[in-house]
C-alpha cells in the first residue's frame, strides 16, 4: 500500500511542478515580469553557462563555471529585477518594440525531493524548453535546451507556494545565434 | 586644420573633406570581398592572450577575420598561430574551442601536425606517396608575423607589415592601460575563463566605429542608466574619476587607431569608487596609489572605449574587455569578447568585477543589448537602392582637432579634441575611415606605412 501511495504522490507532484512551469511560461510570454519575479526565491541563482566544443572524455570542461568564469547569465534576484526595470522603462530599444515570445516547456521530470513525496519542501526538476522569439518584422530566434531547476516551498501564494531557488539553463548552442538575450528562460 | 583627403577611393565613397561616408562600404558585397584581401590579409589582428594557453600543448581556436586559426604553445614553449585547415584537402584540423594536445589530426584523410605546425603523419606515406612527399613544405600554414605584446597575441598574414609596435604607433600607451595591472605594473592582465561569441546582423564596421569612441549615443543607453547596474548600484558605471577629468578623443592619424581618454588633474587621485563593496574599494584605492608611484604622471590617464584598426576594441577601464568584430559576410558580424582582471587581484575583487561585466557586456549585457539593436537596424535600413544614395554624415567637430594637446603638463600626442565642454565629436570615426580608405587603395605596405615616407621626405 505504502509503495502505491508514493507513486500517486509522485504523480501528483510531477503534475504540480509541470503546472508551475506552465504558469511561469504564461507570465513570461505575457510580459508580466513583476509577477514572474514573485516566483523567484530571494536567494535565487540564475545561471546560463556558455558551452565549449571539447574532446570526448573532457565533458567537465564543456560548461563555463558558475561563480568563477564568464557566463551568459550568472546572477541573483537583484540583477534580474533590474532587467525587468530596464524593460519597463519603455526605452530599452532591444525590447522596444517588445519581443513576441512563446515558451514551450516539456519533458518535465522530477530528479529529487526533500524530505519526501508526501510532504515535498524542495524539488529538483529538469525539463526541456523551446523558446520562439519573433520581433519587429522578420527577426526570429529559436532557442532550445534543458533546464535544471530547484524549487522550494515558500510561503507566498504566487506559484501555489513554489519558488525557483536555482536555475541552470543549458542552451544547445556554442556561438550564440541570437544578437541578444533580452528575455528570461 | 584640414583633413587629408584619401585619393577619393572609388569616386569618393569616403569623403573626409565633406565628412561623408557612403553606405555602400557597409552593404556592398564586392567591397566586402575586397576588404578581406586588402584589410584583413594585411593588417595586424588580435588573436588571444597567452594566459589562455598557459602550458605546452595548450591551444585556443580563434579567428582572424573569416579565417579559423589555432593559437597554440608548442612543446618547446613557443607560441604559434596557424591556419586551421589541412594542407591536403582543407578540413579543419581542430574543431574544439580549446584544450591541450600533442598533435592535430585531420579527421578526413589522417594527416597530422605537431603543435609546432610540422606535418608529422601521412597515412600510406611509403606506399601511396612512395616516400616522396615533401613533408617539410606541407606544415600548417603559419602567420607571417606574430607578436606577443604584454601577453596579448597579435598576428598578420603579411610579411611586409611593419613590426607590431610600429603598427600601433603612439597607441601602445592605450593598449598598455588594457594590459598592465591596475597598480601600474606591466602586463598583469589575465583573461577570465569563457570567451563570449555571438552573431549580430550588421556589417563589422558598425561595432568598430562605435568602439572608436562614439560619445554621442547617450540616448541608446538611457534605459540602463535608469535601471542602474553600475558597480555601486547606480547608473552604468562609477563615474567619479571621469567627473573630475578632462575627456578627450585621441586619434593616431596615420595608423587608424583611436580612443576616448580621460586625463586626471595633476594634483588629484581618482575619487573613491565601489563604495558598496569595502574589499573592492580598498583594492582600487591601493592600486591607484601604487599606480601613481609606478607610473608618475602617466598614471593620470584613464582609459575608455577605443579601437585598434581594423577590428579590435579595447575597454581598459571597467568593464575591462577586449572585443573582436569578425566579419561573416557584409551583413553579419561574429562578436568575440575577452574579459580581463588583474592576475593578482583578490578573488572577491575578481568576482565582483565578473558580476558587473556579465550584466554590462555581451548579448545578455544590459548596456550592449541596445547597441546591437542600433547596429542591426542601421544596417538593415541602409541596404536599399534609394538608401544607398544617401551617405552617412560625419561632420561633428570637423576641423577642431589639435595636435599639441596638453593638460596640466601632461602631453597627449596625436589628433585630439577636448570633449569636456563640446561633449562629442566624430574625429575618431573620420580617423577610422581615413585609414580604411588608405588600406583599400594601397597596393602594398610600402604605401601603407605613410609615416616612413613622411620621415624620409623630411630628411
Amino acid at each position: 500500500m505504502a509503495e502505491r501511495d508514493t507513486r500517486i504522490d509522485r504523480l501528483f507532484l510531477r503534475q504540480e511542478i509541470a503546472d508551475f512551469f506552465y504558469r511561469e511560461a504564461e507570465l513570461l510570454d505575457h510580459h508580466r515580469y513583476r509577477e514572474w519575479l514573485d516566483l523567484l526565491a530571494e536567494d535565487i541563482r540564475y545561471w546560463m553557462p556558455m558551452r565549449r566544443n571539447v574532446k570526448f572524455g573532457e565533458a567537465e570542461r564543456e560548461f563555463t563555471r558558475a561563480g568563477s568564469d564568464i557566463n551568459w547569465f550568472d546572477e541573483g534576484k537583484e540583477t534580474l529585477a533590474r532587467r525587468v526595470k530596464q524593460i519597463e522603462t519603455g526605452i530599452h530599444w532591444a525590447e522596444e518594440p517588445r519581443s513576441r515570445l512563446s515558451h514551450l516547456v516539456t519533458n518535465v521530470q522530477l530528479q529529487g525531493v526533500e524530505p519526501c513525496f508526501a510532504d515535498p519542501q524542495e524539488v529538483s526538476a529538469t525539463c526541456r524548453f523551446l523558446i520562439y522569439r519573433n520581433r519587429v518584422e522578420t527577426e526570429t530566434d529559436i532557442l532550445v535546451g534543458r533546464r535544471e531547476d530547484v524549487l522550494r516551498r515558500g510561503s507566498g501564494e504566487a506559484g501555489d507556494g513554489w519558488l525557483v531557488a536555482r536555475r541552470k539553463i543549458i542552451l544547445d548552442q556554442n556561438v550564440l545565434l541570437s544578437k541578444n538575450l533580452t528575455f528570461f528562460i | 586644420m584640414t583633413m587629408n583627403r584619401p585619393r577619393g577611393w572609388r569616386r569618393g565613397l569616403v569623403d573626409l573633406d565633406v565628412g561623408e561616408v557612403s553606405r555602400e562600404i557597409f552593404v556592398n558585397e564586392e567591397i566586402y570581398a575586397e576588404e578581406q584581401e586588402r584589410i584583413f590579409a594585411r593588417a595586424w589582428l588580435h588573436v588571444g592572450h597567452e594566459s589562455q594557453i598557459a602550458k605546452p600543448g595548450d591551444y585556443f581556436v580563434s579567428c582572424m577575420g573569416e579565417e579559423s586559426v589555432i593559437l597554440c604553445r608548442d612543446r618547446a614553449n613557443k607560441v604559434h598561430v596557424f591556419l586551421n585547415s589541412c594542407r591536403h584537402r582543407g578540413m579543419k584540423v581542430c574543431r574544439y574551442d580549446e584544450g591541450s594536445t600533442t598533435v592535430f589530426t585531420c579527421p578526413y584523410h589522417g594527416w597530422s601536425y605537431g603543435t609546432d605546425g610540422r606535418l608529422v603523419g601521412v597515412p600510406y606515406f611509403r606506399e601511396a606517396y612512395h616516400s616522396r612527399l615533401d613533408k617539410e613544405k606541407l606544415g600548417l600554414v603559419e602567420v607571417a608575423q606574430l607578436a606577443n605584446y604584454k601577453g596579448s597575441i597579435w598576428a598578420t598574414w603579411d610579411p611586409a607589415a611593419p613590426p607590431f609596435t610600429e603598427y600601433l604607433g603612439g597607441f601602445t600607451r592605450y593598449l598598455d592601460l588594457q594590459l598592465d595591472g591596475w597598480d601600474g605594473r606591466e602586463g598583469q592582465a589575465e583573461v577570465l575563463g569563457g570567451v563570449q561569441k555571438w552573431l549580430v546582423p550588421c556589417n563589422w564596421k558598425f561595432p568598430a566605429e562605435n568602439f572608436s569612441g562614439d560619445t554621442y549615443h547617450n540616448i541608446s543607453h538611457r534605459s540602463v542608466d535608469l535601471a542602474g547596474i553600475g558597480p555601486s548600484g547606480a547608473g552604468r558605471r562609477d563615474m567619479g574619476e571621469r567627473d573630475v577629468s578632462r575627456k578627450l578623443h585621441v586619434c593616431v592619424p596615420d595608423r587608424g587607431h583611436q580612443t576616448i581618454l580621460y586625463v586626471l588633474p595633476a594634483d588629484k587621485l581618482p575619487p573613491p569608487a565601489y563604495m558598496n563593496a569595502p574589499i573592492v574599494a580598498e583594492y582600487f584605492r591601493h592600486c591607484e596609489e601604487e599606480r601613481r608611484r609606478n607610473r608618475g604622471e602617466e598614471a593620470r590617464l584613464v582609459g575608455a572605449p577605443g579601437e585598434i584598426f581594423p577590428n579590435t576594441a579595447l575597454l581598459s577601464r571597467q568593464p575591462r574587455t577586449m572585443a573582436g568584430w569578425q566579419p561573416r559576410g557584409p551583413h553579419q558580424t561574429e562578436c568575440w569578447r575577452w574579459f580581463f582582471v588583474d592576475r593578482d587581484a583578490p578573488s572577491e575583487v575578481k568576482n565582483f568585477l565578473r558580476d558587473y561585466y556579465i550584466r554590462y557586456s555581451g548579448p545578455a549585457g544590459m548596456t550592449e543589448q541596445d547597441d546591437m539593436e542600433n547596429w542591426n537596424y542601421a544596417h538593415a535600413a541602409s541596404r536599399g537602392t534609394i538608401a544607398r544614395r544617401y551617405p552617412y554624415n560625419y561632420e561633428q567637430g570637423h576641423g577642431t582637432a589639435v595636435t599639441d594637446y596638453a593638460y596640466q603638463g601632461l602631453r597627449v600626442p596625436g589628433e585630439v579634441i577636448d570633449l569636456t565642454e563640446v561633449q562629442s565629436s566624430e574625429q575618431p570615426m573620420r580617423n577610422f575611415y581615413r585609414r580604411w580608405a588608405e588600406f583599400m587603395e594601397a597596393d602594398d605596405w610600402s604605401q601603407l606605412a605613410t609615416w616612413r615616407t613622411v620621415r624620409k621626405a623630411a630628411e
